[in-house]
């Protein structure tokens, strides 16, 4: 795999921070190099949040992404601001609740109910990360579903680990041409 | 010729110490050691931490494991020690500005956490070592070279500010009433938690020349003269005590001792020590 | 070699402590190196170790300084504010030779500046932050492993040469979780003890390596610590004699050591015509900035000091001798490089790019400056 610069953007409490590790802790897991960071504000919750994963089959140096080639925005806010003069042919995943920003036909852009989906079909909000998980992975096919499972219950908050697994598969079993 | 409980505890071939003709903390020092014997602390493992300051010259005449610390920090070092080894008997000589003023931190957590160290505060009234400056414990109106006008500000007491931050054994004697400083100091390295002893020291050289309280003895005759028992003290008004030293043990209770609950810590960690 | 995991910076230096024997952490919380209060907080227990929150940074380096001295290896970490605040007594264990380390994850500053960005900014601090002459070993990792790895050395550092080591990380790699392989096996250095039996020891004369042999609080072998010039029996002295001998003592111990406590490395510097100088987080960006460059067909190399103080100057010396022209970045607005310049000295161009704003410098902006110097006759 080249380089691949991911950034998962949305508001603090979302969970944003854990899918950006979980997705590079699976990289690592699948044999691959990976980089992970985040920036926040001083909220804990609500705040902006922003969390960069960089996949690699080689050993990466600079850590931070320079162009991204996969974002994702859970809020209009993050959209708004992440989802701007990205190269053409950028994986755009936004929630179904954003407004796609113009120039959107240039990006290869999925509109995915993510939220929707954790808060009614899992029956938690928290558990929106997770789906986002499932989903992008199924995009980018970073690791088998079995191999992301097994990091997911890694990192999840123990008790909660039914719930999230329910997340993964709707995420994963989502439809993405919807 | 020094005595022979001198020769024990001392270190003679560093005396005579650096404190002046009529300075109480000689006394303060000797009733320490003299505790220490009473009391059957090991040498081996008794550790002896100071600050900054006149009093916290004291560590240098003592036989013991010592260390002269920061100014304002040896509780924060002590703690350390204490918490790393607690089968240590840890001691703190300290003085007034070093404990209150820029220790008063370190010294409102050390008895919030009822830590198992024995803090003896040799309290002068003024910063001695820099010559003659008020502290937080310069009565209000008094002088000092800081204080050419009389000092504005309000006293601390320390055995009730120890005591109110949480400290189980607070307590307060006088150099003049060097018995019961020995005795005192013995309850108080028994005392399991976080102990303060305030002795009222006398500084001849800068407090007392400043505020013509007369020489070393004419201070520690004062001393004798406005003590009153704590007992006694609680039936008399505030108008009554202005002025006075009130002496004697102000709390003494048993609570947790930190390096015990950390030890808990350890073993609901599954831990061992 | 163990398997691949996904580790955070922070993360690393806790376990780096712990395997280097730590068994005291006093620390206070500040961000970005919270995580590693939070977990010596975990951990320490588990092995019958003390972790104590502390009132205040002073606090927390004092009683580090405290557990150092009954034996236990100690370590505080904290950033730019609370290093401040810790300066006073990091001098104390200089002047005591009291081992222990001290983490620095660097945020932008000054005051309490950008408390979630990167920065370099405390670089001279580090050396010259506390009052007075005194020794200083600095290791600035550019890593999450090669954090592992410097947390243990620089308790063996401390241990070997008595002496405070400050392990200089930045928000960048303390908060950067990455792929890293950790060995087990590893040299761990413990403290010297008195092979004489118990009484009054003369603690403080100079052993081997000019190193004294400080005996732990509790061994029956009693002298005195004081942040005061002292003799060799630790007992404070106005003695100019023994003053200055101590100073020079306390200097030379570490000088003349340095070629055990100096370490660098080289990336791609063998036929290297431009020399780039970074450390730490600054190091990602210029590996990064090298390989761009060797794309476009300029041979760059990069020099990185992983020693901060004292500096490898060595080798450096010889590299910007030969490659003529040498661009150092840091995220700072340039403190390492007086120390570049000076080593590389007149004859040698030496360009620097910076930042101050909490961001990170970007490869391509190396790049174009290296390119112009490069081109520039």
């Amino acid at each position: 795999m080249e380089r691949m610069e991911i950034r998962l953007a949305g508001k603090g409490g979302q969970g944003v921070i854990l899918a950006s590790i979980i997705l590079a802790e699976a990289a690592v897991n699948a044999g691959k190099y990976a980089c992970q960071t985040q920036s926040y504000g001083p909220e804990a919750r609500g705040g902006a949040c922003k969390a960069e994963t960089i996949i690699s089959d080689n050993k990466i140096s600079y850590p931070e992404i320079t162009v991204p080639s996969f974002v994702m925005a859970l809020t209009q806010n993050a959209a708004d601001k992440y989802v701007r003069n990205l190269p053409e042919g950028t994986i755009v995943v936004l929630d179904s609740s954003v407004t796609p920003p113009a120039e959107t036909d240039k990006y290869r852009l999925y509109r995915l109910p993510i939220l929707h989906t954790a808060e009614y079909e899992v029956g938690k909000a928290f558990t929106a990360n997770i789906v986002a998980v499932g989903a992008i992975n199924r995009i980018l096919g970073i690791c088998s579903f079995e191999e992301l499972t097994e990091t997911v219950l890694k990192r999840v908050p123990k008790g909660t680990e039914e719930i999230n697994i329910k997340a993964l598969k709707a995420g994963n079993d989502m439809d993405l041409e919807g | 010729m020094p005595s022979e409980l001198v020769k024990r505890e001392m270190r003679t071939e560093n005396l005579p110490h650096i404190w002046c003709p009529g300075c109480s903390h000689g006394s303060v020092m000797r009733a320490l050691c003299q505790a220490i014997e009473n009391v059957g602390l090991e040498r081996k493992n008794t550790v002896i931490v100071s600050g900054i300051g006149c009093s916290s010259r004291a560590v240098g005449y003592l036989n013991f494991d010592t260390i002269h610390t920061t100014h304002g920090r040896a509780l924060a070092f002590a703690t350390g020690i204490k918490l790393a080894n607690p089968d240590l008997h840890v001691i703190v000589l300290t003085g007034d500005g070093d404990i209150s003023a820029i220790g008063g931190n370190h010294l409102i957590h050390a008895c919030r956490r009822n830590i198992g160290i024995t803090c003896i505060v040799m309290n002068n009234t003024i910063y001695g070592m820099t010559g003659g400056q008020y502290s937080p414990t310069t009565p209000t109106g008094d002088f000092g070279t800081t204080a050419p006008y009389g000092n504005i500000d309000k006293d601390f007491d320390i055995p009730l500010l120890a005591a109110s931050a949480g400290a189980t054994f607070a307590a307060r004697t006088t150099a003049y009433g060097i018995a019961q400083t020995i005795t005192v100091m013995e309850k108080a390295l028994k005392h399991k938690g976080f102990s303060v002893i305030d002795v009222a020291s006398i500084c001849p050289s800068y407090y007392g020349r400043r505020n013509k309280k007369g020489d070393a003895v004419k201070m520690l005759q004062w001393q004798k003269e406005n003590s009153v028992p704590v007992k006694m003290a609680q039936n008399m008004t505030a108008e009554e005590l202005k002025g006075m030293i009130v002496t004697g043990i102000f709390k003494d209770v048993e609570e947790p001792e930190y390096t015990e609950e950390y030890q808990k810590i350890i073993e609901k960690a599954g831990g061992k020590r | 070699m163990s398997k691949a995991v996904l580790m955070q910076g922070n993360e690393a230096c806790v376990k780096g402590a712990l395997k280097a024997g730590m068994r005291f952490f006093a620390g206070y919380p500040i961000t970005p190196s919270t995580e590693i209060a939070e977990g010596c907080a975990v951990e320490l227990p588990k092995l019958g170790g003390k972790f104590i929150q502390m009132e205040d940074e002073l606090a927390s380096m004092a009683a580090v300084i405290g557990a150092s001295v009954t034996g236990t290896k100690a370590m505080t970490a904290t950033s730019g504010p609370g290093f401040s605040l810790k300066q006073e007594n990091i001098g104390y264990a200089c002047e005591a030779e009291i081992p222990c380390v001290i983490v620095d994850v660097q945020r932008s500053g000054p005051s309490t500046g950008l408390p979630t960005s990167s920065s370099q900014g405390d670089v001279m601090q580090t050396r010259w932050g506390t009052h007075g002459d005194h020794p200083i070993i600095v290791l600035s990792p550019s890593s999450v492993s090669e954090t592992y790895y410097l947390t243990i050395r620089a308790f063996n550092l401390a241990e070997k040469y008595m002496t405070p080591v400050i392990l200089l990380m930045d928000e960048m790699i303390g908060h950067l979780r990455e792929t890293v392989n950790l060995y087990d096996d590893v040299e761990i250095i413990n403290r010297k003890q008195p092979d004489e039996p118990e009484g009054n020891f003369e603690a403080y004369k100079a052993g081997e390596n000019l190193v004294p042999v400080l005996p732990v609080f509790g061994s029956g072998h009693y002298y005195n610590i004081t942040g005061l010039t002292h003799n060799t029996w630790g007992f404070p002295t106005n003695n100019r004699k023994i003053a200055g001998d101590l100073n020079s003592r306390l200097l030379n111990k570490i000088e003349k050591n340095r070629k055990d406590i100096e370490s660098f490395e080289e990336y791609l510097c063998d036929d290297a015509e431009l020399l780039i100088v970074a450390y730490g987080g600054s190091a990602r960006v210029g590996e990064e900035s090298v390989d761009m460059l060797r794309k476009k067909g300029i041979k760059a190399g990069m020099y990185r000091p992983v020693t901060i103080w004292p500096m490898a100057e060595t080798r450096l010396a010889e590299l910007s001798e030969r490659t003529g022209k040498v661009l150092v970045i840091e995220h700072n607005n340039g403190q390492y490089v007086h120390e570049v310049e000076r080593v590389a000295g007149k004859k040698v161009e030496v360009g620097f790019i910076g930042n101050i704003s909490g961001s990170y410098i970007l490869p391509t902006e190396v790049v174009k400056k290296a390119e112009e110097m490069y081109y520039a006759k």
